[in-house]
């Protein structure tokens, strides 16, 4: 699994110009164990991110992205593979001596001392002149709003607020890079919502570049300007949310990432079209190097497909509706396939009936999935 | 410090988790004190612990020479026992081998906690941690004969002598007591808080002194009390090992009691006891803190 697939924005050259890159990991590879419990965490990884870019490694449980991160940030050293920190080897310094801070899921702060302390902690370790540090850390107090809690000990704070702490703790010594692992799972729903826009927002004021570790693709859609998608050690996929959402390259990403209907098809035309199992033919999206012929998957989100008579020029596919779900934003419309299978169409409104035939309308092009 | 501002109500909402398991525990151990007998069951256990120890602190105050029958309240003993040159004499040495063995075990053991729990597992950890708590397992007088057989060939090739042989055996057997106090603390620490010292630039030196350190402190503590008060109650390796005039607390009260009790020794006993009970009081007060 050494081969990467990667779908660039077309405006940007291949290889993005070398100023731009914060962190270049090349042939990163790190095996934890020996014998028989040996377990490959990241096998044969290279990514590039870039200066002042929201970056987040996507994946479930496992496949590695902590394992990454804590690499970037030098609790663990590679097996082999070089990271490069503004075009600087980091990959075996310890790490006290890289200009990386992280924002741990557990928070870690410091329990015998207090918050202004805390967020102090980094600048007194470099030896920085006391009135620096205090202004220093009156400033993140300001940024992430938590001046009147300066004084307090960590464990008199909500789970929120220990958040903030730890955000201005890691942000104070301005590091390159902020690394955030995991760091919203601990807090419910409505605070959870509340502390992505407030990252985002602190991403755009400090101009730092951020490595957002997390398995909830809702988040990683809503904050990233761009994703790597990760599974059993490997990126599968690097990209602007939208080209992970629209146009995902591999099987394992289209699925990861909210619904998407997966069919069967054949290409023709050396590539350029695939013919679906009804006979109608549409154009076809081909990951980077994918084969041009044979049968392949292809991938449709239930909001990219309509609903039409079954014999409107425009239905590609034709087949019954089985259930009709309504959600509050739309329905949800399950239609059996003639051809066998069944597939997901999602509309803001719909006169469909369950048990009539319908048509299926599908978009002019269609994505072709690599397993 | 205390009071808390309005805002902060919205935020405490996050956690109801760590509310719910206390009661059910709580439950649990009414329960068991629910059942018949126990209070008896109880407080005979105590009584069986406790009643001799009463007994000796009671006729410590006794006016008059008898240790079995009462007459008046009095505290001529314990005038008579800080009167007395051996007594005063075996605290004193007492008191410095403690306090020496203390400082010693302490160090000692707070470097094998360190050793034992800030390193990734190695091959032979559970190995290590029995030879480390070895020492309270060995029967104290094989302890106490090894010690002195091998301090006499000791001091036959080398000549020296002194207090020190006393002091460097307290310390050995000591240090498994600190140890364990100290090796608790360290495994209930997160070790991310020292991960996240040294991504802020802590060095390893500064690391240890801004972080581990502190937060270890009461486990130290602790541990120190307890190496001083085993050091303080022993009588078997002491009374093997020691030299002439090195006579401890407990050795001096051993050599009186064969010429028969007297309530000068209950005085005695009851100020060690004294002195035994606060150190262990605090390592227990020390123990809860902060968990």
């Amino acid at each position: 699994m050494a081969t990467q697939t990667e779908i660039r924005d077309p405006g940007t050259p291949q290889a993005a110009a070398a100023q731009d890159v914060m962190i270049h990991a090349e042939g990163v590879i790190k095996t934890f164990g020996e014998g028989a419990g040996k377990i490959t965490a990241l096998d044969n990884v290279t990514v590039d991110i870039r200066k002042n870019e929201f970056f987040t490694l996507l994946g479930p449980s496992g496949c590695g992205k902590t394992t990454l991160l804590r690499l970037i940030a030098g609790f663990e050293l590679p097996d082999r593979g070089q990271i490069l920190l503004d075009g600087q080897e980091i990959g075996h310094l310890p790490p006290y001596k890289r200009p990386v801070n992280t924002v741990f899921q557990s928070y870690a702060l410091f329990p015998h001392m207090s918050v202004a302390r805390n967020i102090g902690f980094g600048l007194e370790m470099q030896g920085r002149p006391k009135a620096e540090i205090k202004t220093a850390t009156e400033e993140m107090l300001a940024l992430v709003q938590m001046e009147h809690l300066a004084n307090r000990q960590t464990d008199q704070l909500s789970g929120g607020q220990q958040q903030r702490v730890a955000l201005a703790r890691a942000l104070a010594p301005r590091p390159k890079v902020l690394l955030l692992d995991e760091p919203l799972s601990a807090l419910d729903l409505k605070l959870r919502k509340e502390m992505q826009i407030e990252l985002k927002r602190l991403q755009g004021e400090t101009g730092i570049t951020f490595v957002f570790v997390t398995h909830d693709q809702e988040e990683a859609l809503t904050m990233s300007d761009r994703i790597a998608v990760m599974q059993a050690g490997c990126i599968l996929q690097v990209g602007t949310p939208k080209e992970i959402y629209n146009n995902p390259a591999r099987r394992f990403v289209a699925d990861f990432i909210g619904d998407i209907n997966i069919l069967e098809g054949e290409l023709q035309q050396d590539g350029g079209a695939v013919l679906l199992p009804g006979g109608a033919s549409i154009g076809a999206l081909l990951p980077e190097g994918a084969a041009r012929s044979g049968k392949v998957s292809i991938a449709i989100r239930p909001e990219n497909m309509g609903l039409t008579a079954p014999d409107a020029a425009d239905a590609s596919l034709t087949g019954e509706v089985t259930n009709i779900v309504y959600f509050g934003a739309g329905h949800n419309v399950h239609v059996a396939l003639d051809g066998g299978g069944e597939v997901l169409v999602r509309r803001a409104q719909t006169d469909a009936q369950v048990g009539a035939k319908v048509g299926l309308a599908v978009p002019d092009a269609v994505q072709v999935l690599v397993d | 410090m205390a009071e808390r501002t309005p805002t902060q109500t919205p935020a405490t909402v996050a956690s109801p988790d760590p509310a719910a398991p206390p009661p059910r525990r709580r439950r649990r151990m009414k329960d068991l004190r629910k059942q018949p007998g126990f209070d008896t069951m109880a407080w005979f256990c105590l009584f069986c612990l406790y009643a001799p120890i009463a007994v000796l602190v009671v006729f410590s105050f006794n006016d008059n020479r008898s240790v079995v029958r009462w007459t008046e309240f009095s505290l001529r003993w314990y005038r008579a026992a800080f009167e007395n040159d051996g007594i005063r004499h075996a605290t004193w040495i007492s008191l410095q081998v403690a306090f020496v063995a203390m400082v010693f075990a302490t160090t000692f053991a707070t470097m094998a906690a360190l050793a034992t729990t800030r390193v990734r597992a190695f091959k032979g950890q559970t190995l290590t941690y029995a030879v480390i708590n070895q020492p309270l397992m060995v029967p104290e007088i094989v302890t106490a004969v090894s010690t002195l057989a091998f301090f006499v060939l000791i001091k036959q090739v080398t000549g020296l002598n002194g207090i020190g042989f006393l002091m460097l055996a307290h310390t050995v057997f000591c240090i498994p007591f600190a140890y364990m106090p100290i090796r608790a603390r360290l495994e209930d620490m997160n070790l991310t808080l020292e991960q996240a010292a040294a991504d802020l630039y802590g060095t390893p030196f500064q690391v240890f002194r801004t972080v581990t350190l502190p937060l270890m402190a009461p486990g130290i503590v602790a541990g120190a009390m307890l190496a001083f008060v085993v050091s303080l109650d022993d009588v078997i390796i002491t009374l093997l090992v020691g030299g002439p005039g090195e006579t401890t607390l407990p050795v001096y009260i051993f050599g009186q009691i064969r010429r028969g009790i007297t309530p000068e020794i209950n005085a005695v006993s009851t100020v060690l006891l004294g002195l035994s009970a606060l150190l262990v009081s605090i390592f227990f007060l020390i123990g809860n803190k902060r968990k």
